[in-house]
């Protein structure tokens, strides 16, 4: 409420925001609020996806070649167990929040303040996880960057290509892979964001205090960037 | 019914929303959903507004056979400027940012949406986009029609194509959040008693919009990035010279932009039921049918996009396939229709200003959907595609139904949003002087598209002048039927009446709190016993 006038109820240290009833509808909408949220994003992976495949049909010869000369499939899979690492943070640390929480809806029960056990490291955990990922990805781009692999003006026109294959469809492969792991990665950017902020406020106990499923909607979130990875890794380094 | 109170506080009279404060920052970082229904309203006025200018000059071009005003390229800018004006900033967000916004917690009793932060962010996404694609337009436009078709769009266009997508992602983002917040609301905060089959249709077309928003916005986001990435980083995506496919790009931007035309039209039909439903005061005949053909709708809309590929060089098979589709979508679309009329046919029918829009919309929007069927219909659409045809059709569907639809709701709920009753008289004055400059402007393009008029040129042949003349000399009464009720509506503000709490003896939760209603929307959380459209309950206001 930004107005000062807002009728003064019960409201005001409530343990949920003024448009719910109780926390348990609010737990429950926030929920929702991210499965639907998921849902737009399986139709944004999946356009680009559909693109991908689609080529990949059109040129598997050049889209095979490519993802051998130019992709480290080991660093792909290092980061696949990094990624599957951290969802088992998540899920610890989804499992640390909710057992402190009292259930959801027990107004009456006085709020107790204090920090569910293990749920900081674990969160610090996840983040780290996450930035190793960042840095093997930033490595994978630093070199094909030496490489000039990069798609743009200065892609450099490969040599060795094999007869039958032409170097334009290499650079599309190029191009879906950098797009692909590009807004990958620009999620795994905005989850460590919200997991900055999970860790902060789980230090200062305010999930505890207010009951918010806080920990459990992020942790939703982390999960789908790491399927996404799982589909992406076979797709993008393993063609065959 | 009974009620739970949860406001002791509350005092009828003094809190309404509007006057509970009036600084700027009050309204500016609101997260009270009708404040924010109002900065939506002002926006799209303001884009509807950009949108005509431009369609003015399309008009006035088209008065004579030579390109003698604008030229092919100024041209081809302006029709563009008019069709992401009118599509992605005016036509999507109307009915749902606007009245969905203000009316959907209000009919499920809520005090707000699930989420009311997020909603002013969809605003200042909105705002944003709008600002960033109107600048593009100030430095000099963009001449790829408001389909950006590829390659044309990612490589060879001169305008400025990057900058206009970055417009249309952020309001494709606002978009995709308003239906989120739409679908929580619905789903978790209906009132006591407001069961799923209790839900006034307005509720159960809008879900059905808000799903589509949510499901088919993402894609078309994507692919105008990839467009945009390639015009940036000059890589083939959708460039034949560079390995890529274009016909790929028509799928993906089909696959949002049919549903599209119902995330347009369908919020219509949410308001055409709540009206038809009052001014005949009766239910609605087929509740259940009205309210699943929505979803049918939602749901067969998006598997019809090949229509607009017919002569795109798809596979004949994927054509049939897509044809028989299209005529499917039809049979909820006339499911709605039937019932109404039906609805009507029983009501006593009183013909105030909303409803004469509504009857304007059925009457529109059947002669639109019907040629829909046409070109569906993969003979005749190879024949009218890319001809005066097609935009007869979708103008009779978006401007003269959802366009329409959107002014009868606008003066339905207007008592409810401002406190203030409309001039009646010059209600109907403008609902009429409306429907008879739709007509004469679009009724002639269908037969100029069936001559053989192409759309998308400056310059014609001579012998469609006498029709052009005519189509543009409706515009001007359509201009004349859209300035009234900006005029009245604005003048209503300080010399309307004082509009009681249910003007027009409808039924719905929205008429059971003051008009306007306070900022929780009512003084208790109410209970709902009665089904929808309990009219047999409710008497009939004496004027
Ligand atoms: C109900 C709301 C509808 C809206 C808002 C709508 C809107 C549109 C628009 C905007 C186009 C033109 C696209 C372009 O070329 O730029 C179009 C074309 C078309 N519409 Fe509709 N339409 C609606 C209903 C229908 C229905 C019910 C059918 C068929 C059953 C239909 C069939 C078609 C077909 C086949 C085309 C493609 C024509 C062509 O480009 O060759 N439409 N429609
Ligand atoms: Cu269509």
């Amino acid at each position: 409420m930004t107005s000062a006038s807002a009728p003064a109820t019960e409201h005001e240290h409530a343990d949920h925001a003024h448009q719910f009833d109780d926390a348990i509808q609010q737990h429950e909408a926030a929920t929702l609020g991210m499965w639907t949220f998921l849902a737009t994003e399986v139709l944004f992976f999946g356009a680009l996806l559909t693109a991908y495949t689609i080529y990949r049909h059109y040129y598997f010869d050049a889209f095979r070649y490519a993802s051998h000369e130019y992709l480290r499939w080991y660093l792909g899979a290092i980061n696949t167990g990094v990624l599957l690492c951290s969802s088992l943070t998540v899920a610890l640390a989804v499992h640390a929040a909710q057992h402190h929480d009292h259930a959801p809806g027990q107004s009456a029960a006085p709020p107790r303040i204090g920090q569910p056990k293990h749920l900081v490291p674990l969160l610090l955990v996840t983040m780290l996880l996450g930035l190793v990922f960042l840095c093997i990805k930033g490595t994978e781009y630093y070199i094909d960057y030496r490489e000039n692999v990069v798609p743009g003006p200065s892609f450099f026109h490969p040599e060795h290509v094999p007869p039958g294959i032409d170097a334009s469809h290499i650079r599309l492969f190029m191009t879906f892979y950098f797009i692909l792991t590009g807004i990958h990665a620009t999620h795994m950017i905005v989850g460590l964001g919200l997991f900055s902020w999970l860790t902060w406020n789980a230090h200062r106990g305010t999930f505890a205090r207010t009951r918010s499923n806080a920990v459990e909607i992020c942790g939703l979130y982390w999960h789908f960037v790491d399927l996404v990875w799982i589909f992406l890794f076979p797709l993008l380094y393993l063609i065959r | 019914m009974t009620s739970i109170p949860y406001n002791p506080a509350f005092d009828e009279r003094s809190h309404t929303y509007l006057n509970i404060d009036y600084g700027v920052r009050s309204w500016l970082l609101t997260t009270d959903h009708k404040r924010i229904a109002i900065l939506y309203m002002l926006g799209i006025t303001f884009f509807f507004f950009i949108g005509g200018a431009a369609a003015v000059l399309i008009r006035i071009e088209l008065m004579t056979p030579a390109g003698d005003l604008l030229s092919d390229d100024t041209y081809n800018k302006m029709f563009t400027l008019h069709g992401v004006m009118m599509v992605f900033f005016f036509l999507i967000p109307s009915i749902p940012a606007v009245l969905g916004n203000f009316l959907i917690p209000l009919m499920l009793g809520a005090r707000d949406l699930a989420f009311p932060r997020l909603n002013l962010m969809s605003w200042y996404l909105y705002m944003i986009g709008g600002a960033i694609a109107l600048t593009a337009l100030i430095l000099g436009g963009v001449d790829t029609g408001w389909t950006f078709y590829t390659p044309y769009s990612s490589v060879y266009s001169n305008g400025y194509v990057v900058m206009t997508i970055v417009g249309i992602f952020l309001a494709g983002f606002s978009s995709i959040l308003t239906g989120l917040n739409f679908i929580v609301t619905t789903h978790k905060m209906r009132a006591p008693g407001l069961y799923w089959t209790r839900l006034p249709l307005f509720i159960w077309s809008m879900y059905a919009t808000s799903v589509m928003q949510v499901l088919g916005t993402p894609v078309v986001a994507i692919t105008l990035t990839l467009v945009a990435i390639e015009r940036l980083f000059h890589v083939g995506i959708f460039n034949p010279a560079w390995g890529g496919d274009p016909i790929l790009f028509q799928h993906l931007f089909w696959f949002y932009s049919h549903p599209a035309v119902y995330i347009m039209v369908l919020p219509s039909m949410a308001v055409v039921s709540e009206i038809v439903a009052c001014f005949s005061h009766q239910r609605v005949y087929g509740y259940i049918f009205v309210a699943f053909s929505s979803l049918a709708i939602a749901l067969i809309s998006f598997l019809v996009w090949g229509h607009h590929m017919f002569v795109s060089g798809q596979s004949t098979y994927a054509s049939m396939i897509f044809s028989i589709l299209s005529f499917m979508v039809a049979i909820p679309s006339a499911v709605k229709v039937f019932n109404w009329t039906a609805t009507l046919y029983r009501g006593s029918v009183d013909l105030k200003t909303p409803m004469l829009y509504v009857l304007g919309f059925i009457g529109l929007f059947t002669l639109g959907g019907l040629t829909g069927l046409f070109l569906a219909s993969i003979a005749v659409d190879v024949h009218v595609t890319d001809t005066y045809f097609i935009v007869a059709h979708f103008h009779y569907i978006m401007v003269g139904g959802a366009v329409s639809a959107y002014l009868g709701g606008i003066h339905f709920w207007w008592p409810k949003m401002t406190g203030k009753m409309y001039p009646e008289w010059w209600g109907r004055f403008a609902a009429f002087v409306l429907f008879i400059g739709f007509n004469l402007t679009f009724f002639p393009q269908f037969i100029l598209g069936y001559l053989g008029m192409p759309r998308r040129y400056h310059a014609y042949a001579e012998e469609f002048q006498v029709l052009n003349v005519m189509s543009t000399a409706g515009a001007s009464i359509l201009a004349v039927g859209y300035l009234l009720p900006f005029c009245y509506l604005i003048w209503s503000l300080k010399y309307g009446k004082t509009a009681p709490a249910n003007p027009f003896g409808a039924a719905g939760l929205e008429w059971q709190t003051t008009s306007p209603p306070p900022t929780l929307n009512f003084e208790s959380t109410p209970i709902v016993e009665d089904e929808a459209y309990a009219y047999d309950k409710i008497e009939v206001p004496y004027d």
